[in-house]
């Protein structure tokens, strides 16, 4: 303990706010929570640890907590900052108190379900994505780090490691012990990258990996060696641990946890997208694997791995985004021909103007509504299957590659709702959408294209064919 | 109170105004010209007498190499093309800017603020600080926790971090920076009247003592009424299209 920590207590003031509880005590920082005249606010206070004996760092962090936070826009996937004391005599920041779980309770209680490692996995995605796209990279994603509020949402705390690629990062210099929570450290941040997105989806994909198996993929490293061990070895693959474990969720968490950042998600919104809709991952070689990788493929991978060079860092969002995605809407069990050309030929010119883009496959089905008395060729699976090999068969002579195209077939019976919905939460560029013109599929499909059309918040174009008015 | 800071303005009144104009509208209420005012550009008369009005109002005002040479001083190496700008310069200017420019100091110290047009580790060297190890030079130099320079044409802010280390940072233009001032931290400023960065926009620093924060900015002008004028003087043809292109 600090002599400040001594003086400073429950009951203290400090420029105006009064001290309540202590809630947290870290190596780093104490929170308290403050009290007004009516009682507790829902506010706290954060006092970094400094004086003799306390590691540099903590100023550091404090002052990078502070920049970041100061410069992020209101959201309700991080804390919003109220106040902060001059760095040089009383260093605090005030900010909201986020009434939430910690991610850290699932972690304990895991190997947890699929569909709840879906459901927390997801809305962490949401929250690292909205980060990101503010030109923020996190670099301390850990459980004990992730709030959860009732309503669902993620809020990430702790920004003392974080890196905002518009100012200076002062943290750059402490390369020689890389700071951060090693459990979940990508291979490139063990290097001292601090600037690569694809850092916090590794991490990402070690919480993943933690709540599928109930273990931790490299362990807890003690040393600078057992860390980068991380650059050649893979984890054991969570099936091997937890046999129900699903194959595109294997896939989801092996990608993330690729050594390489290139071979990983280029953004947390791709992982949102693909654990929401499991029967659209495109399923590798990750998805079936059943044990690490055999003794001599190691040895191959050390050598290697002693010149491993970090992947070129993405550009950031301020400079032009990293991949634009464009919904092609299809009408669901459409074998309308010249209705389908005409949406490729719209396709393939936003490809050509944008190399960069990805393109989401998207159609809605009516919800199964018997549960038994069906064979399998009408359950709801089959459909669900004969959709998805639609929309396959439909995106084929595109000639785009796997990572930039993805199959999503909604249920609802609001068509028109459910496209709404996926292209808010998606965060989605622009929508291609057929005119409601010829062809059965098309007459239901009738209504949904003015509603998209008046709903989404993104641009909508209404492909037409060719000769049909 | 807002400060402005101007560096290598090199004659080209076209740019400074526009920067003036833009560091006014977000209230500077401080000016500092950090050196070669003249050179390169059609304009030193003008642009001198200007300047000199802000010095009377309180302006900083350092000495650059560029006008060390206009005033037949120590300026180093010129390059041919500055060399003949500079000939024709020192034929233009009167008594009164010559008496301007004689006065100039090589620094200027305030509180913590240390104003040179190049290192401050010798001034009157003019050694361009292009990397970590020539900052850090000139911030053991200088004393101070903030050094404004120019002499290096491309905007950068170089900050001590954890390590005692200066580092280099590309800054954004238009988005303010945090530099609290228990750190150590070097602005090169950017030129504002011969960008090379291959952005023709002229480069300019706000810096808010109060809320210790800096922003670097661009400013767009009618560079092509300034090539114009070189053009018109005779000058080298190759410092008229730098204008144009910015690099």
């Amino acid at each position: 303990m600090s002599a400040r920590d001594q003086i400073i207590g429950p009951g203290s003031e400090i420029d105006g706010f009064r001290l309540g509880e202590m809630i947290h005590a870290g190596s780093m920082a104490s929170i308290y929570r403050l009290i007004g005249p009516r009682g507790l606010l829902p506010l706290i206070m954060k006092i970094p640890r400094l004086g003799p004996g306390e590691r540099a760092v903590n100023v550091i962090g404090f002052e990078v907590c502070r920049m970041v936070l100061g410069a992020l826009a209101q959201s309700p996937h991080h804390p919003t900052l109220i106040a902060y004391g001059d760095v040089e005599t009383t260093p605090y920041l005030v900010m909201e108190f986020v009434e939430g779980t910690r991610l850290s309770e699932w972690a304990d209680r895991a190997p947890l379900p699929a569909d709840e490692i879906v459901r927390v996995g997801t809305a962490l995605a949401i929250a690292l994505h909205d980060l990101h796209k503010q030109d923020v990279v996190h670099l301390d994603l850990k459980p004990t780090n992730v709030l959860y509020r009732e309503d669902g949402d993620v809020v990430l705390i702790d920004f003392g490691l974080a890196h905002h690629s518009h100012y200076p990062d002062l943290l750059a210099e402490e390369l020689r012990f890389p700071v951060g929570n090693w459990v979940y450290m990508a291979p490139e941040q063990a290097l001292g990258v601090r600037s690569d997105l694809r850092s916090d989806i590794y991490a990402l994909g070690g919480i993943l990996y933690e709540l599928a198996t109930g273990q931790l993929p490299f362990g807890k490293p003690r040393s600078i060696a057992e860390l980068r061990k991380r650059l050649y070895l893979d984890p054991v693959p969570p099936r091997a641990i937890v046999s129900e474990t699903p194959g595109w969720l294997q896939e989801i968490i092996l990608r993330c946890l690729e050594v390489d950042a290139r071979d990983r998600y280029s953004s947390a919104e791709q992982v949102a997208i693909e654990l929401a809709s499991p029967s659209g991952v495109a399923l590798t070689e990750r998805a079936s694997r059943q044990h690490r990788a055999r003794w001599w493929a190691l040895l191959h991978r050390r050598v290697r791995a002693r010149r491993f060079e970090p992947a070129p860092c993405l550009p950031t969002a301020s400079q032009p985004r990293v991949a634009r995605i464009t919904v092609v809407a299809l009408a669901p069990g459409e074998f309308d021909e010249p209705m389908h050309e005409a949406l490729r030929s719209a396709t393939r010119q936003v490809i050509t103007s944008d190399p960069a883009c990805r393109v989401a496959c998207v159609t809605v089905v009516a919800p199964a509504v018997s549960l038994s008395g069906e064979g399998e060729e009408n359950s709801a699976t089959g459909r669900h299957i004969r959709r998805l090999v639609e929309l396959r068969r439909w995106a084929k002579s595109l000639g785009l590659p796997e990572e930039r195209l993805t199959y999503h077939v909604l249920e609802s019976d609001k068509p028109a709702q459910a496209l709404v919905d996926y292209v808010k939460m998606n965060d989605i560029d622009q929508i291609l959408i057929g005119a409601a013109v010829g062809g059965t599929g098309a007459r239901r499909f009738a209504g949904v294209c003015a509603h998209v059309v008046m709903e989404v918040p993104c641009s909508v174009t209404v492909v037409r064919p060719r000769g049909q008015d | 109170m807002k400060l402005a800071l101007f560096a290598d303005v090199h004659s080209n009144l076209e740019a400074i105004s526009a920067c003036l104009v833009h560091a006014r509208a977000l209230g500077a209420q401080r000016y500092a010209f950090l050196g070669d005012l003249v050179g390169y550009g059609a304009d030193p008369v003008a642009v001198l007498d200007l300047i000199a009005q802000y010095a009377v109002n309180g302006a900083v005002v350092v000495l650059g190499n560029h006008d060390a040479a206009a005033i037949g001083r120590n300026a180093g190496i010129l390059n041919p093309n500055a060399h003949a700008a500079i000939s024709w310069t020192r034929a233009q200017l009167g008594d009164k800017q010559r008496a301007f420019l004689s006065g100039l100091p090589l620094t200027v110290l305030d509180d913590d603020r240390l104003f040179v047009h190049a290192s401050a580790l010798a001034p009157e060297q003019w050694t361009y600080v292009t990397g970590p190890k020539q900052a850090d030079e000139s911030l053991r130099a200088a004393n101070a926790s903030y050094v404004f320079c120019g002499h290096v044409h491309e905007p950068k802010l170089y900050y001590v971090g954890a390590g005692g280390q200066p580092m280099p940072f590309r800054p954004i233009p238009g988005t303010p920076i945090p530099v609290p001032r228990h750190r150590r931290w070097l602005a090169i400023v950017g030129s504002t009247g011969q960008p090379r960065d291959g952005n023709n926009q002229a480069s300019y620093v706000l810096f808010d003592p109060a809320r210790e924060r800096i922003t670097f900015f661009r400013v767009p002008y009618d560079h092509g009424t300034a090539a114009q004028k070189i053009r018109a003087a005779g000058l080298p043809e190759r410092l008229a299209m730098r204008l144009e292109r910015g690099a």
